[in-house]
């Protein structure tokens, strides 16, 4: 029923790519160039020429996945098969080049490559590992659902602090307006709260207003603690008392929220870098392939 | 005005007033009672700018008043406009609430309590019904009102809403707005109300932008002649009276359904299920003599259908001998039929062949044609296949049918003249059970599943005599294809059909019984108490059976059954059932071997509780009368809505999926998506009748859809959404490159048409949500593969 593309076919394309590489190795083992192992012989030129292709091809697996009418294979069958050929280019590209690496422009394809690959493994290890630690940490929550309780919770808190006044009543409003979630790229992936708060700093004689930094409601939950621990009016303290539940439950909610906004950015990241070192592969294997037969 | 007519028309509808237009046309002495001050109130009350549609598009218009499909305003304004040239006599205000008489001499009753006599009468009042009332002096002041048509219209008022319902709230919401207002409940709650509204009007509350009075009740409003609002209300509370000035009254108490109105005027019912209709001849006249009913009221609620009637049975009031207007599509129909007889002599061939025809009266009958098929297939020709998905249903007019009863040996049993068959699909809402062969010189008529559904639901004696043949097929076939009927007679006259709510218990673990249930429709869960809870281990889709260890001689029950959803069962007592066995020790064995299996199963369930909780969370999601449901593996999905891309890709821009609504359990997550239903929710009350099931098991919305957004508020799973089609998509490559999204309608007020699954039918190769996910987290499965998911996970 449910299958990881990992495991499609009883890992057909697992197998496929290993007889790939193994073929290669014993190729390369057998073959007795003229001179040093390189992309020259003919040897290097056939896995040259497959690696091309294989390069090619890989690319077109971004084709494949929005050709919704497409019935060439399913998607999953493609990215069972994307993974595991673009690891054994791994080998076969590295063979390729018989080893021999300066600074030119050969070198870079081999590099950016291997560059691709790699941050293609790391895909598939977040793709293995996120998804479910992403169900762990919603515990059955949508984001909607989370940010439409917080919303709850604002609109409870302000309607409490309305029967406390100054200064509770300035800095919960203020905590509500300086909520701030998401943000750049950086923001998302550190999970840093940059929520504020306005607090009241007490310098004994005048009141002075100060905006300070609020990870997860944390010192809006301190003030409104040091308020209860001074309040002598058992009324106020009744409503601090649900005003410091109300918040503890938000903060749960944002750190929830934080967390599945990280890990759902860790889980995409990479394709920022997977794409971009794609298109940077292809234009120089157009170089490397121009520059050989150019000189040839 | 005189008060004694020819005609006197109730109801200013389509049909009311395609009747007034005839009888106008014609010079008729006629008036036309309207309860309200304007015409076809109900179109009246279509939101501003609606597309209405001119369904069904086969049937001619017949009337002196124009319709044609087009917007609401278009059409009100072109009845106005002929109303005013024909010469339509109108009466407003006139709300009728008795009539007594028959042919010749009718009175009828106006509220206010004017009479007004008619030799014929015509009765087109819909089932809108009226609105209830408040019930205290002042309710029919001209600032109460029992509708709310725009609420933007009203600013800076003082509004007292009445009622506990999801209208009464979201008026009030509308309202308050601009408004002040407040909320009147006759109870200490809103237990009737959507949790939607429930959630608003708590935050309303909070705001102080509603005041509701819980626990009371109106009573009596007084007009100020002074001061800064027009009345004051008078409540009575829990804490005693309070006075409220008010501006304006929004009563939202329901409506009267007219059944009883219509009752007290002598008309019969051949039934009391809701949804029947008044008897009726072909000429549309009741059992009173003269009073004659058309349009909803009569079971036509479509727009077209009703103004023909209006016209028609204005001709039959004068004795014109008019051919109904389907006669052409009838005659049509009949064409290629071996029988030299006219349309009406085919008719009553066809109904005096056909056994479970007969007790259908003839408007209703030709009805049932007109939406019927008439096929004439070759010998051997395949009917429907086994495992075909089709729910009609077929009556043998001339020759016979073959059935196959046993696809291991191919055995047939032959159904003639007069009989019918299909009928397990249409009451099961599963898969066809058996392949259909024609036969020689074969004639046979296919009635489409709502049709039927009709008849049932209309007709008792149409229902017992399918029942009695579907329970002796059903016995016949699931347990002794190789007995003769007679052998079964015994088994048959002692079983029995039962039904049972959501939740309801069968029986009970550790009581003692001996009856087998075969479930005909539904489906059932099998549960037992394991370490102090309740474990579900299996699931039972209609076909199937449960009890049978009573039957074989265990009587103590070792698990609960329970329906899932509404459901009906044979129910076969154990004596005749044992002698059955005994006569053949073949079926014994196999109805120990199946009880083995299951046992087997439930041992396996057992051994993991959270299988039977996942289980029973997948039955709390309502998949047991799934028959196809998109699950998707939590645990594998990376969140990147490819599925639902491919779905709006390829499905005009909209995607009939919602990845992360939905709960989950387990990493298992049930997206909200179609799971075509077995009796699909969505089909219960669509006017054009566009919702229907394929061969091959989806539920899809025809083009004839006409956006009336019934079957978005009766699927209780929130599938279906109202939605433009059409914009444009963009190429492959400048998706790729460039990433372009699906180009939305450009006209904003392009008709809305219902949308959902359609399980990719046009598509070859499947659901294009599942073959676009790249990580195999999303899969389309069965109930019948419930439990290997269960043991998977």
């Amino acid at each position: 029923m449910h299958g990881s593309f990992l495991s499609h076919r009883g890992g057909f394309w697992f197998w496929f790519a290993l007889a790939l590489v193994l073929l290669s190795v014993l190729a390369y083992v057998w073959h007795e160039p003229l001179g040093v192992p390189n992309g020259g012989t003919w040897l290097g030129y056939t896995l040259g020429t497959v690696a091309a292709l294989l390069i090619v091809w890989l690319t077109l697996f971004g084709v494949r996945k929005r050709a919704y009418y497409s019935r060439l294979g399913s998607v999953k069958g493609w990215l069972s098969a994307h993974v595991y050929l673009g690891g054994s280019l791994l080998v076969l590209g590295t063979l390729h080049s018989g080893f021999q690496f300066g600074l030119n422009v050969h070198t870079l394809a081999w590099l950016l490559m291997v560059l691709v690959i790699v941050s293609g493994f790391y895909g598939v290890w977040v793709y293995w590992r996120y998804p479910e630690r992403i169900t762990r940490n919603r515990d059955g929550m949508t984001r909607e659902i989370i940010f439409r309780e917080i919303a709850d919770i604002d609109r409870k808190a302000s309607l409490i602090v309305e029967g406390l006044g100054s200064p509770a009543d300035r800095m919960v409003i203020s905590a509500i307006q300086l909520f701030s979630v998401g943000g750049g790229a950086w923001r998302q992936l550190t999970g840093r709260d940059r929520s504020r708060i306005i607090v009241a700093l007490d310098n004994s004689k005048k009141k002075r207003w100060k905006q300070v930094a609020n990870p997860t409601q944390q010192r809006l939950l301190d003030e409104l603690t040091g308020l209860l621990s001074r309040s002598a009016d058992a009324q106020e303290a009744a409503l601090l008392q649900e005003l410091i539940d109300l918040i503890s439950r938000k903060a749960r909610l944002m750190r929830q929220l934080l967390a599945d906004i990280r890990l759902q950015g860790l889980m995409e990241v990479w394709l920022y870098c997977h794409i971009p070192l794609t298109i940077a592969l292809l234009a120089t294997l157009i170089a490397h392939i121009v520059s050989v037969f150019f000189y040839w | 005005m005189e008060n004694r007519f020819e005609v006197v028309i109730v109801g200013s509808g389509p049909a009311g007033l395609s009747a007034a237009g005839r009888a106008a046309e014609l010079g008729l002495s006629h008036v036309l009672l309207e309860s309200t001050t304007h015409l076809a109130n109900t179109i009246q009350r279509y939101q501003k700018g609606k597309h209405v549609m001119a369904e069904p598009g086969f049937l001619p218009l017949r009337s002196s008043l124009p319709f044609d499909a087009g917007s609401r305003e278009d059409i009100l304004a072109g009845w106005l406009q002929n109303a005013k040239a024909l010469g339509i006599k109108v009466a407003w205000n006139a709300d009728v609430v008795a009539i007594r008489g028959q042919r010749g001499d009718f009175a009828l009753e106006t509220r206010s309590g004017k009479i007004v006599h008619a030799a014929h009468v015509v009765l087109a009042i819909g089932l809108q019904g009226n609105p209830r009332k408040l019930g205290v002096p002042g309710e029919d002041q001209p600032f109460v009102q029992y509708q709310l048509d725009d609420p933007d219209e009203y600013q800076n008022e003082s509004i007292m809403v009445v009622g506990a319902g999801d209208s009464a709230i979201e008026n009030a919401l509308a309202l308050s707005r601009h408004n002040q207002v407040s909320l009147i409940n006759r109870r200490d709650e809103f237990a009737r109300a959507k949790e939607g509204n429930l959630n608003l009007l708590e935050e309303a509350i909070e705001r102080g932008r509603i005041r509701v009075f819980f626990n009371s009740s109106l009573r009596h409003i007084e007009t100020q002649e002074s001061g800064d609002h027009l009345a004051q209300v008078t409540l009575t509370t829990g804490d005693g009276e309070v006075r409220v000035p008010v501006d304006r009254i929004i009563a939202r108490l329901g409506a009267i359904p007219p059944r009883e109105f219509v009752e007290s005027c002598g008309i019969r019912f051949p039934n009391a299920a809701a949804n029947a209709v008044p008897e009726l001849t072909h000429q549309y006249e009741s059992n009173v003599a003269g009073l004659y009913v058309i349009g909803a009221l009569a079971g036509y609620p479509l727009i077209k259908q009703a103004m023909n009637q209006g016209y028609e049975v204005i001709e039959h009031i004068l004795g014109r001998d008019i051919k109904p207007v389907d006669h052409d599509l009838l005659a049509e129909k009949f064409a290629g039929l071996p029988f030299a007889l006219d349309v009406e002599e085919t008719l009553e061939r066809i109904k005096t062949n056909v056994l479970c025809f007969g007790p259908v009266n003839s408007l209703r009958f030709r009805e049932l044609i007109l939406e019927s098929e008439i096929h004439i297939p070759k010998e051997g020709e395949v009917i429907f296949s086994r495992n075909d998905y089709t729910n009609s249903f077929y009556s043998v007019v001339e020759g016979s049918v073959e059935v196959v009863i046993d696809e291991a040996t191919g055995k047939r049993v032959r159904i003639g003249e007069g009989h019918f068959f299909g009928e397990m699909g249409l009451i099961s809402g599963r898969r066809r059970n058996a392949t259909v062969y024609a036969g020689r010189y074969c004639v046979l008529v296919e009635t489409p599943r709502r049709t039927m559904l009709r008849l049932l639901s209309s007709v008792d004696e149409v229902r017992r005599r399918i029942d009695q043949v579907f329970i002796l097929r059903a016995i016949h076939s699931q347990f002794a294809p190789n007995s003769s009927l007679e052998d079964l007679s015994d088994l048959v006259n002692s079983a029995e059909l039962r039904q049972y709510a959501p939740g309801e218990v069968l029986f009970a673990e550790g009581e003692s019984g001996d009856e087998l249930h075969l479930v005909r429709r539904g489906s059932l869960t099998v549960s037992r108490y394991l370490h102090g809870r309740e474990v579900v281990l299996s699931y039972v889709p209609a076909g199937k059976y449960v009890g049978e260890m009573g039957l074989l001689g265990n009587t103590r029950r070792t698990a609960s059954v329970r329906a899932v959803v509404p459901t009906e069962t044979v129910v076969m007592k154990s004596e005749p059932f044992l002698a059955l066995l005994e006569r053949d020790p073949k079926l014994k064995e196999q109805v120990q071997l199946q009880l083995q299996s299951r046992l087997r199963a439930n041992a396996s369930m057992e051994a993991s509780s959270e299988g039977g909780e996942l289980l029973s969370f997948l039955m709390r999601q309502g998949l047991g009368e799934a028959t196809d449901v998109l699950l998707i593996d939590e645990s594998l999905c990376v969140r990147c809505d490819n599925c639902e891309t491919a779905c709006a890709s390829t499905h005009g821009g909209t995607s009939r999926l919602n990845r992360e609504a939905g709960p989950s359990y387990a990493s298992i997550h049930v997206p909200t998506s179609c799971r075509h239903c077995e009796h699909p929710h969505c089909m219960k009350d669509c006017p054009p009748d566009a919702i229907s099931r394929n061969a091959s098991g989806e539920v899809v919305i025809a083009d004839n859809c006409i956006g009336c957004g019934n079957c978005e508020s009766n699927c209780p799973y929130g599938v279906i959404q109202m939605a433009q089609i059409g914009g444009s998509q963009p190429g492959l490559w400048s998706r790729v490159l460039f990433g372009a999204e699906h180009k939305k309608v450009k006209d904003k007020d392009a008709p809305k048409r219902a949308v959902k699954c359609d399980m990719c039918t046009s598509l070859k190769g499947g659901p294009a949500c599942v073959r676009a996910c790249p990580t195999g987290a999303a899969v389309r499965i069965s109930p019948e593969q419930f439990i290997e998911l269960v043991q998977e996970n």
